[in-house]
C-alpha cells in the first residue's frame, strides 16, 4: 500500500464512526445467532402494556368511552406504540455495570483506546434494528386486535424518530452514571430499584402523564424520565403543538447534555477505585 | 517496528512502584457478620512494595512468583489498569494509569482466564471489531491476521463461534486478537494456562517468533517454567509484593541452588559412592546420581573418572522448578557433604 492512500485510510477511519458501525454489525449478527430468544424476549416485552391496555380500556369502557379525555381508542395507539419506546429504552443496566466491576470484567475494556461508554452505546444501538425489526409483526398483531386511533403529521413522525434515539441516549448516559457507583459501592441494585421505581411512575411508562396528579406532574417535568418514555410517545400519539414538539427535543438535548458529563465524570472519578479484581 | 529501530531508553522503567489495596476483614459466622453491620474493620495490604527495574526494548523478562506474590498487580500497573498507590511508571514514554489512547494502541495484556472475544460470533468477527478500535487500515490488518492465523494455526477456527472453541483453541484466537495491532510491549499473564502441552509449546514458539520479528518488549508470568524458560533470558523474582532477585536465568539456578547433579554410570552395578556427595538416587544398573556443590562439581567428576571404570557421565543443574521453590522458601541449599 502507497503512503497516499494509507493516509486516505487513516483519515477515514479517524473518529468514530468506523467504530459505530462495526460495533453495531456485531450486536445485530450476535443477536441473531438466538432468534426462537428474541421472539420470547419480544413476546415477554409485550404482556406489560397489553395489562395496562386491558385495564385502562375497560376503565375508559366504564366511565362512558374516555378516561380524563383518553378514549380507548387513544389508550391502544399509546400503549402501542410504548412497545416500541420500551425497547428503545433496553440499555446497559446497572446490573450490567455492577457484574463488569465485581467480576472484573471492565479490564478488559479498560484496555482498549475507546471509552467503554461508546461501546455500550454502540452496542444497544446496534441491537435495536434487531428489535425494530422484530417489533413490526408483534405491532401488526396489537393494531388488529385493539383498534388504535391514529393522527400524525409528517412533524410528528419526524420528532417521533428523533425522540426514541433521544430516549435511548439519555436513558444509557444516566443508567451508565447510576451503574458507575458500582466503583465505590460494589453494590448499586437496591439503589436502581429506587431509580425504576421513580421512572415507572414518573416517565409516563405506567400510565400517560396526563393521568397523574398535578403535583406529581410538576415533579416529573423537572426530572429525565419522561424525556425517555412519556414524550417519545406523546409526540407521536398525542396533540402537541409544533413548539411542544421542538421543546420537548430540546429538553431531550439538555439532559444528554448533563447525562454526558454526569457518565464522563463519575467514570473518570471512579476508574481510580477500581481493582481489577477476578480478572 | 524492526530490530534496528529500537531504542535505547527502556520500554519500561519502574522506580519504587507501590500498590495498597484496603480490604474488609471479619470472623466466620452469622455473628460477626451482623457485627459487620455496625463496624467494620479494614486491613490495609501491601501487594507491591517498593519495586525497581527496567525492561529493554525487545528483551523477553520472566515474572516469577508464588499466588499472591504481587505479579499480576504489577501487570495491572504496568497496563494501566490499576492506579499505583505511589511511585514512577513509565511504558514506552507514557504513564499507564492515565490511560492515553497512544498508550493503549501500542500495548496488549493477554491473561489466560480473560475473554475478550464476543462469546457468539466467530473469532473472524471479533477481530474485525479490533481492527475498528484500533484503526488498523484495511491492508495493514488483513496482512497482520493472515500472519497470526498462519502462525499460530487457527486457520479452520476462526470461523466458528467462540463457544464452540475449546479452552486452548480459544486461547490462540485470544493471543491473535490481543496482538492484531502489533503492540510494541505485550504484558502476558500465565499466558498458557490449563492449555495441554502441545499447545503450551506452539504457544511458546509462536511468541518467541513475534518477539524476533516485531522486537516488542515481553513482560511474561507463568507458573510453567518451560514457558520462562524458553522465552526469557531474563527474570525477576517477586516475592511479598518485592523484587527477590533481578537478573539471567543461569546466575538464578547458581545462586539460590549452588549445587548440580553428577549422574554417573558404572558397568560393575550399584556401588558406595557416598564419599563423593550426597547420594540423590542410586539404580540396580549402576547409575547413581549425586548432589556436589557447584565449585567442586568438576573436582568430583574427576575424581570419579579417575577412581572407577565410568561408561557415563553428566553434570546437570538441578530443576529450575526446584530453584524457584527454594528462592520462595527463602532458604539457602541445604549443607552438601563433599
Amino acid at each position: 500500500m502507497t503512503a497516499a492512500p494509507q493516509t486516505r485510510e487513516r483519515r477515514r477511519l479517524r473518529g468514530l464512526p468506523g467504530f459505530y458501525a462495526v460495533v453495531m454489525r456485531t450486536a445485530v449478527q450476535s443477536q441473531f445467532q438466538y432468534r426462537t430468544a428474541n421472539y420470547l424476549y419480544m413476546l415477554g416485552m409485550i404482556a406489560e402494556p397489553v395489562v395496562y391496555l386491558v385495564v385502562w380500556s375497560a376503565v375508559a369502557d366504564a366511565q362512558g368511552g374516555a378516561v380524563e379525555g383518553i378514549t380507548a381508542g387513544e389508550f391502544a395507539a399509546y400503549y402501542i406504540v410504548w412497545t416500541l419506546v420500551r425497547n428503545m429504552n433496553v440499555v446497559f443496566t446497572p446490573y450490567g455495570w455492577e457484574q463488569r466491576i465485581r467480576q472484573g470484567e471492565l479490564s478488559g475494556q479498560l484496555l482498549l483506546p475507546v471509552h467503554p461508554l461508546h461501546y455500550d452505546l454502540a452496542y444497544f444501538a446496534g441491537w435495536k434494528f434487531v428489535v425494530i425489526l422484530l417489533w413490526i409483526p408483534i405491532a401488526a398483531v396489537l393494531t388488529l386486535v385493539f383498534s388504535p386511533v391514529f393522527d400524525v403529521t409528517a412533524l410528528e413522525l419526524l420528532v417521533f424518530v428523533l425522540a426514541i434515539w433521544g430516549a435511548y441516549l439519555i436513558r444509557s448516559l444516566l443508567l451508565e452514571a447510576l451503574g458507575m457507583i458500582t466503583f465505590w459501592t460494589t453494590r448499586v441494585s437496591a439503589l436502581y430499584q429506587l431509580w425504576f421505581t421513580a421512572e415507572l411512575l414518573l416517565s409516563g411508562r405506567l400510565l400517560p402523564l396526563a393521568l397523574l396528579p398535578g403535583w406529581a406532574q410538576t415533579v416529573a417535568a423537572w426530572s429525565p424520565f419522561p424525556s425517555t418514555f412519556g414524550f417519545p410517545i406523546e409526540a407521536l400519539v398525542g396533540n402537541l403543538s409544533t413548539g411542544q414538539l421542538w421543546a420537548g427535543i430540546g429538553v431531550q438535548l439538555i439532559w444528554i447534555g448533563v447525562g454526558t458529563l454526569l457518565a464522563t465524570g463519575v467514570f473518570r472519578l471512579g476508574v481510580r477505585r477500581y481493582g481489577a479484581v477476578g480478572n | 517496528m524492526d530490530a534496528a529501530s529500537r531504542s535505547d531508553q527502556p520500554a519500561i522503567r519502574v522506580r519504587d512502584l507501590r500498590k495498597t489495596f484496603r480490604v474488609a476483614e471479619r470472623d466466620a459466622g452469622l455473628a460477626a457478620s451482623i457485627r459487620g453491620l455496625v463496624r467494620r474493620t479494614h486491613r490495609d495490604v501491601e501487594a507491591v512494595a517498593g519495586v525497581s527495574f527496567d525492561v529493554a526494548s525487545g528483551e523477553v523478562v520472566g515474572f516469577l512468583g508464588a499466588n499472591g506474590a504481587g505479579k499480576t498487580t504489577m501487570l495491572k500497573m504496568l497496563s494501566g489498569l490499576l492506579f499505583p498507590t505511589s511511585g514512577e511508571v513509565s511504558v514506552l514514554g507514557h504513564t499507564p494509569s492515565r490511560r492515553e489512547r497512544e498508550f493503549l494502541r501500542r500495548i496488549t495484556l493477554v491473561m489466560g482466564n480473560r475473554n475478550q472475544l464476543q462469546w457468539d460470533i466467530p473469532a473472524l468477527d471479533s477481530f474485525e471489531m479490533n481492527r475498528a478500535v484500533y484503526r488498523i487500515p484495511d491492508a495493514e490488518f488483513r496482512r497482520t491476521r493472515d500472519e497470526l492465523v498462519e502462525l499460530l494455526e487457527i486457520g479452520d477456527l476462526v470461523r466458528k463461534p467462540v463457544r464452540n472453541l475449546s479452552l486452548g483453541e480459544r486461547m490462540k484466537a485470544e493471543i491473535a486478537a490481543s496482538l492484531l495491532h502489533r503492540p510494541q510491549v505485550l504484558f502476558l499473564d500465565e499466558p498458557t494456562i490449563g492449555l495441554d502441552v502441545t499447545a503450551q509449546k506452539r504457544i511458546r514458539g509462536f511468541l518467541a517468533e513475534y518477539n524476533r520479528r516485531t522486537g516488542a518488549s515481553i513482560l511474561l508470568t507463568s507458573h510453567y517454567m518451560a514457558d520462562v524458560q524458553a522465552l526469557c533470558s531474563r527474570v525477576v523474582v517477586i516475592d511479598a509484593g518485592a523484587v527477590l532477585y533481578d537478573g539471567g536465568l543461569r546466575a538464578l539456578t547458581t545462586r539460590f541452588s549452588p549445587h548440580q547433579t553428577i549422574t554417573v554410570q558404572l558397568p560393575e552395578g550399584v556401588t558406595d559412592l557416598s564419599g563423593y556427595g550426597e547420594v540423590v538416587e542410586s539404580s540396580p544398573d549402576g547409575r547413581t546420581s549425586l548432589r556436589v556443590p557447584t565449585a567442586e562439581a568438576s573436582a568430583v567428576a574427576a575424581r570419579l573418572l579417575a577412581d572407577h571404570r565410568v561408561s557415563g557421565l553428566t553434570i546437570e543443574d538441578p530443576p529450575i522448578e526446584d530453584v524457584i521453590e527454594r528462592v520462595f522458601a527463602g532458604r539457602p541449599s541445604a549443607p552438601v557433604p563433599s
